[in-house]
C-alpha cells in the first residue's frame, strides 16, 4: 500500500525524523487560514498524489508571500497532474501539503528497502540528492552507497558511521554526524515496526542552519502486514486506485487494469501473466491481469465477468483455467450461469485443462451459449484474437 | 533418484486440523506420501484420516521420527510455525501459506541461516517426486515419473508445464515450487545444483517471472556450473512496471526485474528460452532429442 507524502511525514515525525512544519489541506479556505498561522519566510505548496515526478510536472509551488498561498492552492486543487509515473491520463489533485520552506545547503538521497536475495534490509544513500537514484546508479554507480542491516541484531552505530563517512559528511558539515546516525536508527525502527517495504527520502537536506530535514517522503507498506496495523486503513486513498481494482479487491480477486482489448480471467498469478503474454504473442493485447485464485468458485467467476465487462475497452474474453484442486466442471457451471446472467454479447473463449476438463468443455458446448471451449492453450489464444480482431490497443479512452 | 524427497520421506503436516490442512494431508497420503503426523496446538490425541495429531512439533518428531514438515498455518502464525519446525530438528520445511508479512520472513530467513535445515516457499505449491511423494497442493495425477526436473516461482503455471511434459511422455523427476514471495527459503541455484547431480534428471525446466533478480543469479550459476540442458520460461513480458502482478514478489521496480531482461540474461547463459507458454514441453522434448533426429 502506498501512502501520501503528508502521511509519510506524519510517520517520520512520530519516529523522530525531522520534517518541515506542514499540514494536509483540502480547501482554499483551509489554505488561507493555514498560511496565516504558519507565518513562514517561504511557503511550499505540494500536490499530493501517489506518483513521483510532481516537481517537474508543476505540482510543487513556492512563494515568500503568504497572501499568495491561496492562489497557488487554487492552481493545483482539482488540476490533473501528468508525471512520468502517472501515465498519460494523469491524476487529479485533491489534497495539498502546505509547509514551511527550508534553506537548503546540501541535498542527499536516502532510502531503506529490502534486499530480496539476502533477505536483509539495506540502506541506500547518495550525495546526489534530488535526482532519481536509478539515474545516479546508471551514470555514477560509485556514488550509490549500500549498507545492509543484519536483522538478527538490527541497526548498529557502525552502520550509521559507514554511511556518514561514506557520504563525506564530516567535510560537508561535521555537526550533522550525530543527528544523521540517530536518524538512520529511527528510520530502521519505523521500517520494522510499521512493516514498511520501502522508505525513501529524496531529498534529505542539510539546511543552511545546519539541520537535517526530510523534504520529501515516500513510504510503502507491506500489504501482507496490514492486518497488524489497523490505523493504516484510514490512510488508504481510494481516489488513487482504479475503481475496477477496488471492486476486484472487495471480491477477493486480484486485478490489474491494462490498456488492451482482450479481457482475461485465469486461476493463479503466474498462469495469469503467461496468459497475458500468450495473447500478445497471438497478435493482440491483454486488457487486464485477473487472478481468480486457487479456490475459484461460481461466485468469483461471476464477479470476474462483471469486472471485465465494465472495462469498455474489452472486446473479447479469454478464460484460462488449469484445474487442480479446482474442478473444471465447476468453473464451467460458473461461466454458464454468469454468462446467462449478464447477457454477454462479445466473444468468449474458455480453455479448460486439468481436473475434469473434459466434463467442463462438454457443459460449455451443450449450454447453447456462444462460448468457444478449447483444450490447447495456443489454439485458444489464437481463437480469441481472431474473434476479437487484432491490435486494437487503446481504441478508446477508458471510462472512469 | 530424485532430489530432496522420495518414498522414504516422513512428513508432518502443521495446521492439519484446519480446512486446507486436513484436505491436503488426506490428498498427499492418498498419493502415497508417508504422512506420519500432524500438529495443531490443543488438538493432541485427535486423528485426521488415521494421522495422529500432536500439540507440538517436538512431540511429533519424538513420537514419529518425521523429518519433513508441510505448513498450512495462517499468515499471522506461519513464521512461528517455521521456526518451531526448525527448532525441533525438521530437515526440510515446505511452507504453503500465502500472505506472510515480509518482515516476519526477514527474521525467519536470518534465523534459519546457521541451521541445518532447508525451507521451500512460502507462498508455493510445494514439492513432488513423481509417483513417490507429494508434499503440497499440486494435482498429483498430472505428474509422471520421468526425465525432467522442474523449478518454478508459480503454481498453476507449473501445472501447465508439468502437464505438457507428461503428455509428451517425458515425465518428471522432482518438481519444486519455490514460491512467489520476495523472500523465499530456497532459490533456483541450490536446486539447479541438486538436479545437475541427480542421475535421473536429464534436463531442467525453470519457470520464472518478473521481479527481483533470482533468474539473473541463476543464469550466472548455469553459465558456470550446469551442463544439463535448461529450458527457461519467464512470465510477465506484458506486465507494466510498478504494479504487483498477484504474487507479492512479481513487481518491476526502478526499471529492474523486467521479463525481457531476464530472458536475455538466461539466453546468454545458454538456457533455451521459451516465449510461448504452450511450447514449454515441446522445447524440453527437442532439447532431449539426440542431435539431428528432431
Amino acid at each position: 500500500m502506498n501512502i501520501h507524502e503528508f502521511q509519510a511525514k506524519q510517520l517520520f515525525a512520530q519516529f523522530g525524523i525531522p520534517v518541515p512544519i506542514g499540514r494536509e489541506i483540502k480547501t482554499l479556505l483551509a489554505a488561507e487560514k493555514w498560511a496565516a498561522k504558519l507565518n513562514a519566510p517561504v511557503y511550499v505548496v505540494k500536490a499530493q498524489i501517489h506518483a513521483g515526478g510532481r516537481g517537474k510536472a508543476g505540482g510543487v509551488k513556492l512563494t515568500k508571500n503568504g497572501a499568495e498561498v491561496p492562489a497557488l492552492a487554487k492552481e493545483l486543487l482539482g488540476r490533473t497532474l501528468v508525471t512520468h509515473q502517472t501515465g498519460p491520463k494523469g491524476r487529479k489533485v485533491r489534497r495539498l501539503l502546505i509547509e514551511e520552506g527550508a534553506g537548503i545547503a546540501k541535498e542527499l538521497y536516502l532510502s531503506l528497502l529490502l534486499d530480496r536475495d539476502s533477505g536483509w534490509p539495506v540502506f541506500i544513500a547518495s550525495t546526489e540528492g534530488g535526482m532519481e537514484i536509478e539515474e545516479v546508479a546508471a551514470k555514477s554507480p560509485e556514488k550509490v552507497l549500500k549498507e545492509p542491516i543484519d536483522p538478527a541484531v538490527g541497526y548498529q552505530g557502525y552502520n550509521g558511521r559507514n554511511l556518514a563517512y561514506g557520504l563525506g559528511l564530516p567535510a560537508l558539515e561535521p555537526t550533522i554526524m550525530g543527528p544523521f546516525i540517530t536518524m538512520l536508527g529511527n528510520l530502521y525502527r519505523l521500517f520494522m515496526e510499521k512493516n514498511a517495504s520501502l522508505i525513501e527520502i529524496n531529498p534529505l537536506v542539510i539546511t543552511q542552519d545546519k539541520k537535517l530535514m526530510a523534504l520529501d517522503g515516500k513510504v510503502s507498506i507491506d500489504d501482507n502486514a496490514l492486518f497488524k496495523h489497523p490505523d493504516f486503513q484510514a490512510m488508504r486513498d481510494l481516489h488513487e486506485e482504479e475503481p475496477l481494482e477496488i471492486e476486484a479487491t472487495n471480491n477477493n480477486l486480484n486485478y490489474v487494469k491494462l490498456d488492451g482489448n482482450i479481457g482475461c480471467m485465469v486461476n493463479g498469478a503466474g498462469l495469469a501473466m503467461a496468459t497475458m503474454d500468450v495473447i500478445k504473442l497471438a497478435g493482440s493485447e491483454p486488457a487486464n491481469f485477473l487472478d481468480v485464485g486457487g479456490g475459484a468458485t461460481k461466485e468469483t467467476v461471476a464477479a470476474g465477468f462483471r469486472i471485465l465487462l465494465k472495462d469498455r475497452n474489452v472486446k473479447g474474453i479469454f478464460i484460462n483455467i488449469f484445474g487442480g484442486i479446482v474442478r473444471c466442471e465447476r468453473i464451467a457451471h460458473g461461466v454458464i450461469e454468469s454468462a446467462k446472467e449478464v447477457a454477454i454479447k462479445i466473444p468468449v473463449v474458455v480453455r479448460l485443462q486439468g481436473t475434469n476438463a473434459e466434463e467442463g468443455r462438454k457443459l460449455l458446448q451443450e449450454s447453447g451459449l456462444k462460448i468457444e471451449a478449447a483444450t490447447d492453450l495456443w489454439e485458444a489464444a489464437q481463437k480469441i484474437v481472431a474473434l476479437t480482431g487484432k491490435k486494437r490497443k487503446k481504441v478508446e479512452a477508458t471510462a472512469s | 533418484m530424485s532430489i530432496l524427497v522420495n518414498k522414504f520421506t516422513r512428513v508432518l503436516v502443521q495446521g492439519i486440523t484446519g480446512k486446507e490442512g486436513s484436505f491436503h494431508a488426506t490428498q498427499c497420503k492418498a498419493y502415497g506420501t508417508q504422512v506420519v503426523a500432524g500438529v495443531t496446538p490443543g488438538k493432541a490425541g485427535q486423528e485426521v484420516e488415521g494421522i495422529p495429531v500432536f500439540n507440538t512439533v517436538r512431540d511429533a518428531v519424538q513420537k514419529t521420527q518425521c523429518d519433513t514438515s508441510l505448513i498450512f498455518v495462517p499468515p499471522a502464525f506461519a513464521a512461528d510455525a517455521i521456526l518451531e519446525a526448525a527448532d525441533a530438528g525438521i530437515r526440510l520445511i515446505v511452507c504453503i501459506t500465502e500472505g506472510i508479512p515480509v518482515n516476519d520472513m526477514v527474521r525467519v530467513k536470518r534465523a534459519l541461516r546457521d541451521r541445518d535445515v532447508r525451507l521451500i516457499g512460502p507462498n508455493c505449491p510445494g514439492i513432488i517426486t513423481a509417483d513417490e511423494c507429494k508434499i503440497g497442493i499440486m494435482p498429483g495425477f498430472i505428474h509422471k515419473k520421468g526425465r525432467v526436473g522442474v523449478i518454478s516461482r508459480s503454481g498453476t503455471l507449473t501445472y501447465e508445464a508439468v502437464n505438457q511434459l507428461t503428455t509428451l511422455g517425458l515425465g518428471e523427476t522432482t518438481c519444486i515450487g519455490i514460491g512467489g514471495d520476495p523472500i523465499i527459503g530456497t532459490g533456483y541455484v541450490d536446486l539447479l545444483a541438486m538436479f545437475e547431480k541427480d542421475p535421473e534428471t536429464e534436463a531442467v525446466v525453470m519457470i520464472g517471472e518478473i521481479g527481483g533478480d533470482a533468474e539473473e543469479k541463476a543464469a550466472a550459476f548455469i553459465k558456470q556450473d550446469i551442463r544439463k540442458p535448461v529450458i527457461g520460461f519467464i512470465a510477465g513480458i506484458t506486465a507494466p512496471p510498478g504494479r504487483r502482478m498477484g504474487h507479492a514478489g512479481a513487481i518491476i521496480t526502478g526499471g529492474k526485474g523486467m521479463a525481457a531482461e531476464k530472458m536475455a540474461v538466461l539466453e546468454d547463459a545458454g538456457v533455451i528460452v521459451v516465449r510461448n507458454t504452450a511450447e514449454i514441453g515441446k522445447t524440453a522434448q527437442d532439447a532431449l532429442s539426440p542431435r539431428g533426429s528432431v
